[in-house]
């Protein structure tokens, strides 16, 4: 009963959020500076959250996130612009090529750990964008030419819809075999949890929402190019995550908005962005390592209160 | 007592490059029986546990468990057909609660897939019920209950392992493997242990096999017992039996040396 009156509250602020924006949007109280800024949030978020799901989640440290990332945009852009279909056909390819692609590097590499698995993600992602740059058909290195049909509605249906299935799937039966591989992997296996399967499952399921936000990136910015998808774009998904609270999903969330507008405020001082990003990085590293929000969720802290009474009521 | 035994181990060994870990282990433990594995260590008393349970695959021979060979079976497989196990350095699931940690091993109740649990079907939330039901009966046999929404990490050491094997259990196991169950415990705690494996092995019709240091414990409830010596079965027997053999004298003690005259 509480848990699907939280679901419905949710739901209700999704709603309001939306419909705010759109108002704002549409009454032109919002430019296109500030209606971009907010989709590049969206789709940050949702890379974030679906990376949250492999690293902070089932506990598998990829880095190479930027690749699905590519995957989704150059196989929307390809289904929009060559093929004249409609742009919601493109998100939902983009999706499922992706989740492909996220099986096709799962099977092999999910069974390396820690490090090893990081390096080849890493090197997938490298392997897809070289591939991108090197195919004439999506327009090589010069990019490829999309045009501009992600606008809010698309980026927030999206958003709600990626948050929704990664929090069902996380607080159900197939989440807790996840969470238990990132505890413990051994143990899990011992208990009867068929790793591997679940940490493709993972993988696949970020993968299929890593691509959805592809398509929304690359109509976005009526330009893709192989450049866009190199090994810092995955670092920036992987911070989301870090500084999020690896495990916490309302973290990435909240780290998603915060690191989106630094650097969206930052674009002022093209010298010293970067430096003040980092600066921002190390900071928040140096006095909150665990992350902004731990391994806790936002709701978490509101039961706060309640949970110490139920421990005091122990003492006693 | 059925004349074919639930586990038979025949042969069974393991090199690690050109290390023979565990070589020609043979062993037949029979339905209901509570047998104790013991030696010195590095013995590879674990090392038989790893291969029981499929964490390794044997280089040599042939495990059968109820007519089945589990050989070539990952771990996961291994558990499902009905051998679980607790560990020598306790493996909880730190992060997450108590209730939390017997549910990951009830996890094969559920049927329903990962797309009604995205969709919230009606067979996840009966799935999700069933689970938490038994979870949380389970756990009030062991003296949990009161600890239900603790985080693992959190619970004294006695708790965390009587967690462990409250875990092991709830993966619906016919024969149980402890290894050390009793590692780190004081007196007191090591007999709350025994009479609690008793308990279970009552209640849940189990087969158990233990490794363990103490040999108060080996000694006080083991019915029969097997002695591994670098890597090699050196006896087994009664309790009884074993505490005058002379190889496992030797193994623990040292070799007898004759007295040198001067």
């Amino acid at each position: 009963m509480k848990k699907s009156k939280r679901f419905w509250l949710f739901i209700l602020l999704a709603v309001v959020i939306y419909s705010v924006v759109q108002l704002l949007i549409s009454t032109g109280v919002f430019g296109s500076y500030y209606s971009n800024t907010l989709i590049l949030m969206a789709i940050n978020i949702i890379l974030a959250v679906s990376l949250h799901l492999v690293i902070g989640i089932t506990g598998q440290f990829s880095i190479g996130h930027a690749g699905f990332l590519a995957v989704g945009a150059y196989i929307s852009a390809i289904i929009t612009m060559r093929l004249e279909l409609p742009f919601i056909v493109g998100i939902v390819a983009a999706g499922i090529i992706a989740t492909l692609a996220g099986l096709v590097v799962g099977i092999p590499t999910l069974r390396l750990r820690g490090d090893y698995l990081a390096i080849a993600t890493l090197g997938f992602a490298e392997i897809i964008r070289i591939i991108f740059l090197n195919i004439d058909y999506v327009g090589g290195a010069a990019g490829m030419q999309v045009s501009h049909y992600t606008t809010w509605t698309y980026a927030f249906v999206c958003l709600v819809i990626t948050i929704i299935v990664i929090t069902n799937f996380t607080n159900s039966r197939h989440g807790r075999a996840c969470i238990s591989i990132r505890e413990n992997e051994v143990a899990s296996d011992a208990m009867g949890i068929n790793t591997t399967f679940y940490k493709v499952a993972a993988f696949a399921i970020g993968a299929f929402f890593a691509g959805v936000a592809g398509a929304l990136y690359a109509h976005n910015f009526y330009i893709i190019q192989p450049v866009n998808f190199g090994f810092l774009k995955s670092f920036d998904i992987l911070i989301f995550v870090v500084l999020g609270g690896l495990g916490s999903l309302s973290g990435s969330v909240i780290a998603a908005i915060l690191l989106t507008m630094v650097s969206t405020y930052l674009q002022g001082f093209p010298e010293t962005r970067m430096i003040i990003y980092s600066l921002v990085l190390i900071l928040v590293m140096l006095y909150r390592p665990q992350g902004l929000l731990g391994t806790r969720e936002i709701t978490d802290f509101l039961k706060f209160k309640k949970s110490r009474k139920g421990v005091a009521q122990h003492v006693e | 007592m059925s004349n074919k035994p639930l586990l038979s181990v025949q042969n069974v060994g393991i090199n690690f490059g050109g290390l023979k870990a565990v070589s020609e282990f043979n062993m037949e433990i029979h339905q209901g029986e509570l047998v104790g594995l013991i030696g010195p260590n590095g013995a590879g008393k674990t090392t038989s546990f790893n291969l029981l349970t499929g964490v390794y695959t044997p280089t040599f021979g042939e495990i059968i468990f109820n007519g089945q060979k589990l050989n070539k079976l990952a771990p996961y497989q291994v558990t499902k057909r009905g051998i679980s196990r607790t560990f020598q350095n306790i493996r909880l699931f730190n992060e997450l609660s108590v209730l939390d940690n017997v549910k990951v091993a009830y996890h094969s109740l559920a049927k329903n897939s990962i797309v009604s649990s995205i969709l919230r079907l009606p067979s996840h939330f009966a799935g999700e019920k069933e689970m938490e039901e038994k979870s949380i009966e389970f756990l009030k046999i062991f003296n949990l209950h009161e600890d239900l929404y603790s985080l693992a990490k959190n619970l004294p050491y006695g708790k965390q392992r009587r967690l462990e094997i409250a875990r092991a259990l709830a993966a619906g196991p016919k024969l149980l493997l402890l290894d050390e169950p009793a590692a780190g415990m004081n007196p007191q705690e090591t007999q709350e242990l025994m009479s609690l494996i008793a308990l279970i092995r009552e209640r849940f019709d189990l087969t158990i096999l233990l490794i363990e240091h103490d040999m108060n414990l080996v000694m006080g409830i083991c019915e029969r017992i097997y002695v591994l010596d670098h890597g090699v079965l050196i006896a087994d027997g009664t309790p009884e039996e074993i505490r005058s053999h002379p190889k496992v004298i030797e193994a623990y003690l040292g070799e007898e040396v004759p007295a040198v005259h001067a």
